[in-house]
């Protein structure tokens, strides 16, 4: 891990991408990490591409700047990979995670890494969210992905983080939902 | 025990709301206001403060009503940001000018037109003179920091003048970060109550605030005035020291990094600082002698401060987040070098506006601004006074 870890995230308004990086940062935090989570404000809609971001570090983080070049990309829908370029600024040897039934190679396929040593990873991350939570979510599943394919966030302190920012504002159903989501995740992504 | 929580910026100002636990609270809760009021109503809606929360209909209403509240003795808080500061402007001097201690978290964003409202200082840089003390922080830490400080510093017997307490827009208010969050006795126990030694509902020791003041005593008012706070910055340095050992963290007028054996050094004021020291310390790596310079304190100017800061340095960068359009440079950049005037051993100074409107200010940026600060050292020669870091032309 460098000194400071950034990831970003791509959505659509209304998938949870901002919401993502948030629970991120707070399971971060609970490990002991120093954290930012903000999101890219335009003019939001629901569907409009949607950014997110946060760093990581053991050290206070004293970078007050957008994020330009991630270590870790997450991509929460597929159709983004047409219209924007998701491996912008992308650093060499970076992780690429996008919500997808496709595997890692087709989506190699589709994208240009300008010669850049790029790890892709490939979830069904709908797919898991609408088997575990009954609708289309696919946010929380996309962490359990990021904590497989990186080694800052430990599977069991990861689920026990989020079940406890979840717990205020959701009934047992929903964390249960959403920790299985995480669970199934894990197991499933593919490189 | 204070406890670290990952909280946005504007919660770190709630917070510190919260643990203070106002008498009143006067706002505006619409955009451009921020979720500042929002969480902190939720806080008096769930009964864990005893503040009188006033919505009010306009920012000149909640600075009006917030006035006659302290007026009355209370202790009081607001919080505003860019165009909402801009319509409490009549306000904002009666407030100074009748030495009411209210204490003010504004959001610095962009004054519209074209319309924004993401980060410059374009808002607070407007009330610089209309006699509030004004204190800029880095990050959430600072600006939860800052508030608690600023109760005591407004209300303190030798001051009674409002302070406004700043935080960048979106950078910092919008964005989760570490924040160190004291124990609510302690809290408690820092600020005191407020001792108001006039209330205009004092019925039976009458008083007037605010009365007409001619061509009689007006001038006298204020000359007063400037006097307090001028003498402002005695206190904020106590205040300052003693909320040190609460904290543990360093309160400084200027903070200095890497400046002992700096030979060129940008100053900047909030959240910039941080980027600026992260690049510091890079180029230190290279062994370039290069620092950061980042005022806390805006008003009252640290002159003394500010001249002692660039002592052997070469080259200095002053960069402001808002433009005075014309004037001779930016606002900190003008008070700066104004301040370096009588001195023997200035730098070479130059001035970045940068930022305006929220654009971003990257590593990068900052390099560059180093790039030319070696370069006029070296040469002895500054060709552009007066510089625009990151614009299209």
């Amino acid at each position: 891990m460098e000194d400071v870890l950034e990831i970003r995230w791509h959505g659509r308004g209304g998938q949870g991408a901002v919401t993502a990086s948030k629970l991120l940062a707070s399971a971060a935090l609970e490990e002991g990490y120093y954290i930012q989570a903000f999101p890219e404000y335009g003019a939001e809609r629901m569907g409009a591409p949607v950014q997110s971001f946060n760093r990581i570090s053991k050290e206070p983080i004293e970078l007050h700047c957008q994020v330009r070049e991630p270590e870790i990309v997450l991509v929460l829908d597929a159709t983004l990979l047409k219209s924007i370029d998701v491996c912008e600024g992308i650093k060499e040897g970076g992780i690429l995670i996008v919500n997808t039934p496709k595997t890692p190679d087709e989506i190699r396929k589709l994208l240009n890494f300008n010669g850049k040593e790029i790890k892709v990873y490939t979830v069904d991350a709908t797919r898991i969210s609408i088997e575990t939570m009954g609708r289309a979510m696919p946010n929380t599943p996309m962490i359990g992905a990021l904590a497989r394919v990186t080694d800052f966030l430990k599977l069991d302190s990861l689920l026990a983080n989020v079940k406890k920012s979840l717990a205020k504002r959701f009934t047992e159903e929903v964390v249960e939902g959403n920790l299985n989501a995480i669970k199934k995740a894990y197991e499933e992504v593919k490189d | 025990m204070s406890k670290k929580l990952g909280l946005l910026g504007t919660s770190a100002i709630a917070t510190a709301m919260r643990q203070i636990n106002p008498d009143v609270v006067a706002a505006y809760p619409i955009t451009p206001q921020t979720a500042i009021v929002e969480e902190f109503s939720q806080y008096v809606f769930d009964g864990d403060v005893d503040t009188e929360f006033l919505t009010v209909e306009s920012e000149h209403s909640a600075m009006s009503a917030c006035i006659g509240a302290a007026a009355a003795g209370a202790r009081v808080m607001t919080a505003t940001s860019s165009a909402g500061l801009a319509l409490m402007w009549e306000m904002l001097g009666i407030a100074s000018g009748l030495r009411l201690p209210v204490v003010m978290t504004n959001v610095n964003r962009a004054l519209s037109g074209p319309i924004n409202i993401h980060c410059d200082h374009s808002d607070s840089m407007g009330a610089r003179d209309t006699g509030w003390i004004q204190i800029f922080s880095e990050n959430a830490q600072e600006g939860y920091d800052n508030l608690i400080q600023a109760v005591r510093i407004s209300e303190h017997e030798d001051v009674r003048l409002p302070v406004m307490i700043m935080i960048d827009g979106f950078i910092t208010s919008h964005n989760i970060e570490v924040v160190e969050v004291l124990d609510d006795s302690d809290v408690k126990d820092f600020v005191k109550t407020n001792k108001a030694p006039f209330s205009l509902l004092d019925v039976k020791n009458p008083i007037t605030f605010g009365p007409i003041q001619l061509f009689d005593f007006y001038f006298e008012t204020k000359k007063q005035q400037s006097d307090a706070m001028r003498g402002s910055l005695r206190i904020i340095r106590e205040v300052s020291r003693e909320y040190e050992k609460l904290s543990g963290r360093k309160q400084p007028i200027v903070d200095m990094f890497m400046m002992d054996d700096a030979e060129i050094a940008i100053m900047v004021l909030s959240s910039t600082a941080g980027t600026t020291r992260s690049v510091v310390r890079e180029l230190r790596k290279d062994g370039i002698k290069a620092g950061l310079i980042k005022p806390r304190i805006f008003r009252p100017f640290p002159v003394e401060d500010i001249v002692k800061s660039v002592k052997g340095l070469k080259a200095l960068a002053v960069m402001d987040r808002s433009d005075s359009f014309n004037g001779f440079g930016g606002p900190l950049f003008t008070e700066v070098r104004s301040s370096l005037y009588e001195s023997s051993n200035k730098p070479l100074i130059m001035n970045y506006i940068f930022g305006l409107g929220g654009r971003d200010v990257t590593v990068e940026n900052i390099k560059e601004v180093f790039d030319t600060l070696q370069e006029v050292a070296r040469t002895g020669k500054v060709e552009n006074l007066i510089n625009y870091l990151g614009v299209r032309e």
